[in-house]
């Protein structure tokens, strides 16, 4: 490399080591929500959410040390699929989990979905009762 | 098959991001990869065929880019509070289910404004109504009637964006009245 790029270069790798460093402090986020969070919901936060950022950074931080343009195009359908992914995931999680009632009610200060649901469920001729015997019989 | 037939206009974003994520998986974009590229995308399109997309016959690039910098800027806010709140709340965290009815009834813009909200750490999709398009959102850290009303706002300001990028103009013109009123 030539010395007149040298103070370019080092802005790039410092700007790689920062976001290198942060997406892998959002990686550790990730695995303290996990730990800490006290239910299913709010640890789908943890588990999907904060990581759409950390591959961003580190996708990115990839991409600069790569210095080939070809690399980027990859990198960028890397990150849209995360971004088209992530939330189907979460989603089908969460929802499967509110069914099922792995959450906390007394952790919610509000809770509009339970009447559209009991509802549902008075509709289709379930009661409760199914529900809470299906959770227990596991 | 008795399904009907979408236009190529319609067809055209789907095929020209199959052409990109060749091109890209390929790392070559040289013009004769591209046309076989777009070869095998029709050739996709046509064989396994999928429910047409609904547009709404504009894209406003002009909103789209400082939108996508206002999502990118969320995201990184919101991911630093929820790593605040799992090292500092942990276990005693507060979050609500809230439901969110949203003004436009495509299923595109029901589910971009989804997609966008699950990606902003803090609040997920749990459940969607279609028939009623409201979607019912688990936040994280929403401890009273306030907070709801603050994250049922965000979501909304959020499906507003979009419908200002690729609404209808029907849905655009409604949104106009409802901010000028």
């Amino acid at each position: 490399m030539n010395p007149e790029t040298f103070s370019g270069d080092s802005v790039i790798d410092a700007v790689s080591a920062v976001f290198m460093v942060v997406g892998a402090l959002m990686s550790l986020a990730a695995a303290v929500g996990l730990l800490r969070f006290p239910d299913l919901m709010t640890r789908m936060h943890a588990a999907t959410k904060p990581q759409v950022l950390g591959l961003f950074l580190l996708l990115f931080a990839l991409g600069l040390q790569m210095r080939t343009w070809w690399v980027w195009p990859v990198l960028v359908v890397a990150w849209i699929f995360q971004l088209l992914t992530v939330p189907v995931s979460a989603h089908m999680v969460g929802r499967a989990g509110y069914r099922t009632k792995h959450l906390h009610p007394e952790l919610l200060s509000t809770d509009e979905l339970e009447a559209v649901v009991q509802q549902a469920a008075g509709k289709r001729g379930f009661t409760d009762d199914d529900g809470d015997e299906a959770t227990a019989g596991r | 098959m008795s399904r009907k037939r979408i236009s190529l206009r319609q067809e055209l974003p789907l095929l020209v991001w199959l052409v990109i994520v060749w091109g890209a998986l390929w790392r070559d974009f040289s013009p004769g990869n591209l046309l076989f590229g777009a070869l095998i995308a029709v050739l996709v399109a046509r064989l396994f065929y999928l429910p047409p997309v609904e547009l709404g016959g504009r894209f406003n690039v002009l909103r789209a880019v400082p939108f996508a910098l206002m999502f990118l800027a969320k995201v990184v806010a919101a991911s630093f509070q929820v790593l605040y709140l799992a090292v500092a709340k942990g276990p005693k965290v507060i979050s609500a289910v809230v439901a969110v009815p949203l003004r436009s009834h495509s299923d595109l813009l029901v589910t971009a404004t989804g997609h966008i909200t699950a990606l902003i750490p803090g609040s997920l999709v749990v459940e969607v109504d279609r028939s009623t398009s409201t979607l019912y959102i688990h936040g994280i850290n929403v401890r009273n009637a306030e907070d709801a009303a603050r994250l049922r706002k965000d979501v909304r300001d959020t499906e507003a964006g979009l419908i200002r990028i690729m609404g209808t103009q029907a849905e655009l013109s409604a949104l106009n009245q409802e901010v000028a009123a």
